[in-house]
Order: C-alpha cells, then structure tokens, then sequence
C-alpha cells in the first residue's frame, strides 16, 4: 500500500477536523455517528466533515451520460477497503460486472452478493433490506430513479443499523434527495507521457484517470461552485492492488496541481 | 383408496345420470350415477341397451382429461390426511397412512372422514383399509359395500374377506380375467388352493404375484424405500380462517412446533411448503428455500409470511400444514460466503432477498476454468451450493480486464488502419469516439474444441482504447486480417 502525504496537512488541520467532527455529533440531526469509511484519497477525505463517507447514511453517485463504468470503478476503489467488513450487497437490473475485472482491482468477486431486480420498486426495497442488515460492508443499488421518499426511506433504514449505502445513477436534473453526499465521477483523458521519464507501454495506454467533484456534502462548508473537484489518478495498473493518488486539489483554490507519489 | 364416480348434479335434475363415451365406434356408458345403478345400468353397457331399460336418461359426454385433472386434485387434496398420496388408474386414489393414525383416533375414523368429506365434494367414494395394498385395492371396488362407506380390515381378516372377490380384484389385465373364468375360476378364494407352479405358465407369474401381494405373502413397494420421517406439522383449525392475519397467527404456531421437532433432530430446512386446505376441498401451498439450513421461526416464518398474500383463502381454510421438504444437518452448512460473517444476518437477509427475488436473481460471481472472456465468468445464485469449492485464488488477474462485460458483444463501426494497429475511431451505438491510446492486441484464442464461427479464424484480437474523454473500453476484431473482407469489430466491455 502506498503511503499518501497529506499536503499541509498541519496540526491546525487535524485540530480543525476533530472540532468539526464533534460538532457534527453534536449538532447531528438523530444521526448517530455509525462510523467512517475512508474515501482512501486523503485530500478528499479532508473535506468531508467525519474524515471519510459516514456510515449510517446514504451517498450518491452520479456517472456522467452513458458512462457508468467511471462512476463504478470509483466506487470499487471506495469499496476496497470496506470489503474486510463483510459482504457487499449489489442491486442492480443487469448484472454486468465482471469478475476478472474486480478480481483485477483488488475487489474479490466473491464479496459481492448480486440482487438482480427488475422494477426499481424491488430495488429499492432490497437495499432497504441490505440497510438494514447489520454485517454488510456496504449496499449498492442502481435505481433508474429515486425521489426524495424514497432515498429519505434509505436514509432512516441505513441509520437504523449503521449501513453504509450508495447509489449510483445517472443525472436527472438535480431531483432533491435526502442522501448525505452527492458525487459527480466521470473519466478524464489520461496524461500524456513525459519524455524520458514514462515510456507508455505497449501502444500506449496511461494511468486512468477521473475527474470526481463532491457536489452537495450535509455538514460541509462550500466552496465556489461545490465543495471541492478532484483529478483522481490510478496508482499502478499493473498491481492488483490500484492505489489512486490525487493529482489535483481544486478545493483549496490555490492548491497546486501535484501528484502525490507513494 | 376409493372408488370414484363423477356426480355434480344440479338440483334441478332429477334424472339418472350417465357419463358416455365412444369405444370402437360403439356408445358405451362410462360411468354411472348410484339411481341409474339401483335402475340396472352399468358401466361397460352400450347405450342403446340402456336406452331400451331406462328411456329417460341425463346423457353426459365422458371427459376423461377432466376426469384425470379432478382426481388429481383430489389426491392433492387427500394430502390432509398423509404426505403420501398418488393417483391410481382412472378412479382410485393411494393413501399411505401408515404411522398417520396417531394424528386421528383410528383407521376407521381416518377412512369415514375422508368418505364424509369426499361427500361434501360431491364425490362418491368407497375406501377400505387394509394391510397391503392389494387387499385395499380389491375390497375398496369389488366388496359388497354401500356407497360413502368403508371397511377395515386387519391381519388374519383379509384372507377370509378377499376370498368372495372376483378375480379382477387382483389388478389382473382383463385377458386374464377371462381365461380364469373360463376355467371356472371366478373368486379370488378360487385361486387359494391351487399350486403355484401350474398357474405360471399359463397365466404368467402375474396372477401368483399379484395373489401373493394382496395377502402380505410378498412385499409391494408403493412408497419410496426410504421411511418417510414425518418433519410435517399440522392444525386442524375449528372455524375456517380466510384472513392473512389468522393465517400468519396460524403459520406462527406451527413453524413454532416444527422447529422445536427440527432443533431435536438437530436438523435445519433447507425448503419449507405451507399448505392451506380450504373447505372447497382446493389446496393453496406456497414453499420457501433457504441458503443454509435453519431452525430459527422467526426468520422461517417472516420468509413465509412475505407470501401469505398468495393464498387465496376461498371460503376459507379448515386445516394448516406446515412440512420441511428437504433438510439437512446444521452442522454441515457451508455457503461460498465466508461463514464468518454471514453466520448472524447476512444468511437471512439473502433468503429474503431470493424469496422476493426468486433465487435465480441472488447472485455472486464464480470463476470457470476458461480463457475465452464471456465464458471466464459466470453469476450463479448464492442458494446453488455447487460452485463452493471455487477459491477467491481462482480469478484469473493477470491481464487487464474490464469491469464490465457485455453478455454479447456489440458490433461496432471502426477506422482502422491495416493490418494489425488499434482503430483509430469507432461508432458505437451511433456515438462516434475518437480514439487517443490504445493497447494491444492481446490475442484470445476461441476454445479449440468448439467448432469456430465461420470467419472467425478461432482468434479474437484484443485492444484497450481510450478516447479522447478519457473513457477506456475493450474492443475486438474478430480473425486474422484478411484484405478481401472488411473486418468485423466489437465492443466487448468497459474499464473503469
């Protein structure tokens, strides 16, 4: 595992996140605090009030267009570091995924459980079901659509137990839901090599990359148009273990855009 | 074990009643009512025979698939009284009771019940009690005995009581029943005397088998081999039931006695059938699976209470039945999930999934043992045990591979230059992408042992591309490079 270092990452920040932490428990509306799941990008995990995405609460992830496989691989790579904690329970309407690909990343195929459903009233009620069940590392559902019901029913049922759930969906306008954090993930253009240093390999395939803005965060403070953008970079394809590292932090504004080498 | 006759009479009709049917071109009654009986008429008589007896009669076209089809429900329905029923011939229904009458005071009030029920249900019913089945047979059809009525019979009784019977009492083909009367042998008693070896050759071994099976003297296996353990609990409820709530309450107390019998054993169900007899004699079941075996009600009882609304109570229900079709040790659970986790919450949150789902919608990956990509992979449900010898160490990853896998590879337009580089765009789904890195090939060869495709060369060239938004996709030709055919390209599935 590679060692990230948090820039500027002082006593003053440590301080401030404890602070805000306390606060967030104190002031919380009826949500215990369940637990943390590190996001496992420090610079993002800096922003988010608990340090990481609160157990006991729902998140949203959005793709961009048709490109779900972005939104899923950043979801994965949330996913390898809960998968000690148990089972994940998947529900979705077309069981695509692909075992050798997951195994790939790091994320045994057989920590899924899959619930493949055909309505989204199904779907909904099986992640309320997952929620609800203690010893899931995390629940995922990918609804064609959800409404503020229906994601404030998820909400309750994930801090009835402490369940960590996320959706993931496709944009539509922005509806209100009740979920926690929302997520914007797409790809973006891998970077190009610099001579002398990198040589592609084969014809030339690069680190991937994503573009990950954390549009909407209870709790949080925002900062111009969100609450921080992010260029995520794989670490190392070839392991089978892939360490993203930040590329860039456009949260602080004047952060400059440095790779965090591990 | 009874004799059935169709009935159904509406009040209004009053006439003796006659089923018919066509044999050999000949009208031929199929079966009769108890007046038109008394009047003289029987089944086997030619129409035109009963015409000349009794002018007026009430003529019914026999309807043998529906004959069928009612005596089947009404085995189904005899499953009040034993696990073991089944259909036998035209017009007779096995009951095997055997242990059965401890749950009913004895035999006989099992035997008048079932006929006074059957009554209700407009059926006519004869049965017989007896040690063997043949005896039951035999006496249930040709005994001297009024309609809705039965005998019993016990040890050294049935000797003596098959004695009078006809020889067609022995389920003997009805050419041999003829050849015995010729020679004057008419009751089965007949047949008692007689030396076994003669009666061989002239008849076949049916006619000594079949005497011999209904006096006890050979065993006639008409249940499994296997002693069937009753895991089964039932109710007998005072005043029929038809709301989902008495059900529930019903369902509740009996899961409670099952797994207590079921925890004795130190057994867990692996499926469960509840079964609701209602007072019209129809039968509503629902039935459950379960990934691991389990004796805990309360999660039994909440996977069956989810389908309680799938009983349609009719006019109501007068009996509950609660049976455990397969279990299995708890100590030799296993499920491809690791146990240690799985052992408090998750095991039940999987059975209510598949129980709403269906169990072929409860998924997990398991990796098979080939190279070819579609094949590498299959999702299998959790509840299917087979697959749990597969180890996490099996997934193949040493090449990249995608996230995604489209089931069927999407055929796509491509700008490629010749003959073996990457595209440099392609059209998908009528969205162009320009492509701007790419890997590859990687070439996969289609198992050898499966006849290939024709073009297809038995080989598949891989590439990783990425296009200019960064999106990464595994995109294939399909064979060698040939100049004379424009070559075939697919989208096979998305890395993340």
């Amino acid at each position: 595992m590679a060692t990230l270092v948090q820039l500027g990452a002082g006593k003053k920040d440590v301080a401030l996140a404890a602070l805000r932490a306390t606060l967030r428990r104190l002031e919380g509306p009826g949500r215990a605090v369940a637990g943390v799941a590190p996001t496992g990008f420090a610079a993002i995990d800096r922003v988010l009030p608990d340090g990481g995405l609160a157990r006991g609460a729902l998140h949203e992830i959005m793709g961009e267009g048709a490109d779900r496989a972005a939104a899923i691989g950043f979801v994965i790579r949330l996913l390898l570091g809960l998968a000690a904690r148990g089972p994940v329970l998947w529900c979705l309407a077309d069981p695509d995924l692909y075992g050798p690909g997951l195994a790939r990343l790091g994320l045994a195929p057989d920590r899924l459980i899959l619930a493949r459903t055909r309505k989204d009233t199904d779907l909904l009620w099986a992640m309320e079901e997952g929620l609800k069940t203690p010893g899931l590392a995390a629940v995922l559902g990918e609804p064609y659509k959800l409404d503020l019901t229906a994601s404030r029913r998820l909400q309750l049922a994930a801090e009835s137990a402490g369940g960590l759930g996320l959706v993931l969906r496709q944009p539509d306008g922005g509806k209100a839901t009740a979920a926690v954090t929302r997520w914007r993930v797409a790809s973006a253009p891998s970077a190009a090599p610099v001579p002398g240093v990198e040589t592609p390999r084969d014809f030339g395939l690069m680190r991937g990359r994503w573009r990950v803005s954390l549009e909407r965060c209870r709790g949080a403070t925002p900062t111009g148009d969100g609450y921080g953008s992010w260029l995520v970079e794989e670490h190392d394809a070839t392991r089978a273990v892939a360490v993203a590292a930040e590329l860039g932090d456009r949260s602080g504004a004047s952060a400059p855009a440095i790779r965090q080498a591990g | 074990m009874h004799r059935r006759q169709r009935s159904g009479k509406p009040a209004s009709e009053t006439l003796p009643l006659v089923t018919v049917a066509d044999i050999a071109g000949r009208r031929v009654l199929a079966a009769v009512d108890p007046a038109a009986a008394l009047l003289g008429l029987a089944p086997g008589m030619s129409l035109a025979d009963a015409r000349a007896r009794l002018p007026d009669l009430w003529l019914v076209d026999a309807d043998p698939a529906g004959d069928a089809k009612a005596l089947a429900a009404f085995s189904d329905w005899c499953g009040r009284f034993t696990p073991w029923t089944s259909v036998d011939g035209a017009d007779g229904v096995w009951l095997d009771i055997t242990g059965c009458v401890p749950l009913v005071e004895s035999e006989a009030a099992l035997a008048l019940d079932l006929v006074a029920r059957a009554a209700q249900l407009g059926f006519t019913a004869r049965a017989a009690v007896a040690d063997t089945p043949g005896a039951a047979w035999a006496v249930a059809r040709y005994a001297e005995l009024p309609a809705t009525s039965v005998r019993i019979l016990g040890g050294s009784e049935t000797r003596m009581a098959l004695a009078p019977l006809p020889v067609a009492g022995l389920r003997l083909p009805a050419e041999i029943v003829q050849d015995l009367k010729r020679l004057g042998l008419k009751q089965i008693g007949d047949l008692y005397g007689m030396a076994r070896a003669p009666l061989a050759p002239r008849f076949g071994e049916a006619v000594a088998r079949r005497l011999d099976q209904a006096l006890g003297l050979l065993e006639e296996p008409i249940s499994p081999r296997q002693p069937i353990v009753p895991r089964l609990v039932r109710r007998i409820l005072a005043e029929p039931i038809s709301t989902p709530e008495a059900i529930e309450i019903g369902l509740e107390q009996l899961m409670a006695l099952l797994c207590r019998q079921l925890e004795e054993e130190g057994l867990g169900a692996r499926q469960l059938e509840f079964a609701c007899f209602r007072v019209d004699g129809r039968v509503e079941r629902i039935a459950i699976g379960t990934s691991r075996p389990s004796h805990a009600p309360a999660h039994l009882g909440r996977l069956l209470a989810e389908k309680i609304c799938q009983i349609a109570p009719g006019f109501g229900i007068e009996l509950l039945q609660l049976r455990a079709l397969a279990v299995e040790p708890l100590a030799a659970q296993q499920l491809g999930l690791d146990a240690k986790e799985t052992d408090g919450t998750v095991a039940p949150l999987v059975d209510r999934l598949a129980n709403r789902l269906g169990a072929r919608n409860v998924l997990r990956l398991v990796p098979e043992n080939s190279h070819l990509p579609e094949r590498a992979a299959r999702a299998v449900s959790v509840l299917d045990g087979r697959h749990d010898a597969k180890r996490p160490q099996d997934w193949p990853v040493a090449r990249p591979r995608p996230i995604r896998l489209l089931a069927y590879p999407d055929p796509i337009e491509v700008m490629a230059p010749v003959p073996d580089d990457p595209p440099l765009m392609f059209r998908w789904r009528r969205v162009p992408h320009r492509v701007r890195r790419a890997e590859g090939p990687e070439r996969i060869a289609l198992e050898w042992w499966r006849e290939p495709e024709a073009g297809t060369d038995g080989i598949r060239d891989y590439y990783r591309v990425e296009d200019e938004a960064g999106r990464r996709f595994w995109l294939y030709r399909r064979g060698l490079y040939r100049p004379e055919t424009p070559p075939a390209w697919f989208l096979h599935g998305f890395f993340a």
